[in-house]
């Protein structure tokens, strides 16, 4: 058998252990096998297992948990890219990359400062999708031409903005629209409306902040005054 | 033999769907191939025209889906190809004669007998384009260089990516050269910014298209049009081969400037 051993990375709440491919129970056996070369390193250890895509079962999961505790090792977190993994670590009691997100953001809000609600969205709206969301958007990726956005609060897009976006939805006249490439089919901030421009082949490409002044929409240059900052 | 399933479908009509499936079946067919291809827009029937059999439809796709028949019955043999075959649609029924899993199950039939599964998808999102893609393996989406054709093909990506059959792959028809030069279309690199998917062929307009579907003498077949060279490379993409696009309007714009280096180097 070839020896092999798993990646291991020290953090905050313990040890992350990427486990590589192979069979759940091949790759189980490697990691108990690295554990028993190094019994002392391990003992008392708090670990999390980051099992890639692969679909972990209650059953393996539990059977891992257990014979862990068995070498004093105890798993406490399962980071993995299958959300089906995530919802059966997370019944099993333990950690997930979602959940220790989630502690972490709360603990740098409370350590610092209110933080307001707002979503983040990886990905292209596509003709027909449809976002709506009660605080800000900020989505990373393009806003095609035929998809909305519907925000209580501001809108930020790092990438192109063609479809249509609201912001203050709420009627909150604060609210701002941003995109790198902003040439939105048509806007409303609060009650204001301001159309875009039609649709044509070629359009310049222009980070631009959309927001109310003197009761109208204004357009002003991203760059120069980057509300970010 | 384990065959590759593949639809075609566009969200808008007229893009050229059904020539974009004859012509690419024709072509694998030409390789040396086995293919099936099926008309899934039940009601509107064409692929049987653009193939020249239409006068041989005895069964139909209803028909096997009913029982009516079996699936080696409702297989048209091409008149060229002896490899290739046709499950036409019915044309007095309408979409809902067909469910999504219908489809899969005719299509697993087929499955161990051929190389290439071809479907042919009606226009819409609704439930003929439904049927259509649910036993691909791999998307096509046909669109041509305008706007509104564009955001169908769009809106169409997100529904395939929806339905974890994306993100797929694409194909440009109709690229009209000298519109573009005079700014009057987009160009293909105008599309893929905003479509942000694999592309896999560029066809030029070509008249041969039009004038070869009429006689059922798919355009594929003519060595001289360019249209058919299109899809004879997008054939040969599909089997894997690395092909260069052809530099539709690259070509003409480098020439166009080309020689207005020459001529101010002259003046």
């Amino acid at each position: 058998m070839i020896e092999k051993k798993f990646p291991i990375k020290g953090f905050k709440e313990g040890l992350l252990i990427t486990l590589g491919e192979g069979d759940w129970g091949t790759v189980a056996l490697t990691l108990l096998t690295q554990i028993d070369d190094k019994p002392d390193f391990f003992k008392g250890a708090k670990i999390a297992v980051d099992v890639g895509e692969r679909v972990v079962h209650a059953a393996e999961m539990g059977l891992l948990r257990d014979k862990l505790s068995e070498r004093g090792v105890s798993l406490f977190a399962v980071i993995s890219k299958s959300n089906l993994t995530e919802s059966v670590a997370e019944t099993l009691g333990l950690s997930t990359h979602k959940s220790l997100l989630k502690d972490r953001g709360e603990n740098i809000i409370n350590a610092s400062m209110d933080g307001e609600k707002a979503v983040l969205l990886q990905k292209t709206l596509r003709s027909g999708m449809s976002v709506k969301y009660p605080g800000h958007v900020v989505i990373d990726g393009d806003v095609n031409p035929g998809s909305e956005i519907v925000a209580g609060g501001s809108i930020y897009i790092w990438g192109k903005l063609r479809g249509t976006a609201t912001a203050g939805a709420d009627g909150s006249e604060s609210a701002v629209i941003c995109a790198l490439d902003f040439n939105p089919a048509g806007m409303r901030i609060a009650h204001i409306v301001k159309e875009g421009q039609l649709i044509k082949l070629k359009i310049k490409k222009n980070p631009q902040k959309a927001f109310i002044h003197n009761g109208t929409i204004a357009l002003s240059d991203w760059k120069q005054d980057n509300p970010l900052k | 033999m384990a065959a590759k399933t593949i639809t075609i479908t566009s969200g808008k009509g007229g893009v050229g769907k059904t020539t974009a499936t004859a012509n690419l079946a024709v072509a694998l067919a030409n390789l040396g191939q086995k293919v099936v291809c099926i008309d899934s827009d039940i009601g509107l029937r064409n692929l049987d025209v653009v193939l020249g059999l239409e006068n041989r439809i005895v069964y139909d796709l209803v028909d096997v889906i009913e029982g009516r028949c079996r699936i080696k019955q409702a297989m048209i043999r091409d008149k060229r190809f002896v490899e290739l075959h046709l499950i036409p649609a019915a044309q007095t029924r309408d979409k809902n004669a067909v469910s999504p899993s219908d489809m899969v199950k005719l299509v697993d039939e087929l499955r161990d007998e051929v190389d290439w599964i071809i479907i042919d998808s009606p226009a819409g999102i609704e439930r003929g384009f439904r049927n259509a893609i649910a036993p691909a393996d791999e998307i096509i989406i046909v669109t041509n260089p305008d706007v509104s054709a564009v955001r169908d093909a769009d809106r169409i990506i997100g529904i395939i990516e929806a339905e974890q059959k994306g993100p797929g792959k694409l194909i440009l028809n109709r690229i009209n050269p000298h519109m573009i030069q005079r700014g009057d279309m987009m160009d293909a690199s105008d599309v893929l910014d905003l479509l942000a998917v694999k592309l896999v062929g560029l066809v030029p307009e070509d008249e041969h298209v039009i004038a070869s579907s009429n006689i059922g003498k798919p355009v594929v077949l003519d060595e001289k049009s360019k249209a058919g060279q299109a899809f004879r490379n997008i054939a040969r993409r599909l089997m894997g081969d690395e092909i260069p696009f052809m530099d539709l309007e690259i070509k003409e714009d480098l020439l166009h400037r080309l020689s207005k280096v020459f001529k101010s180097g002259v003046n």
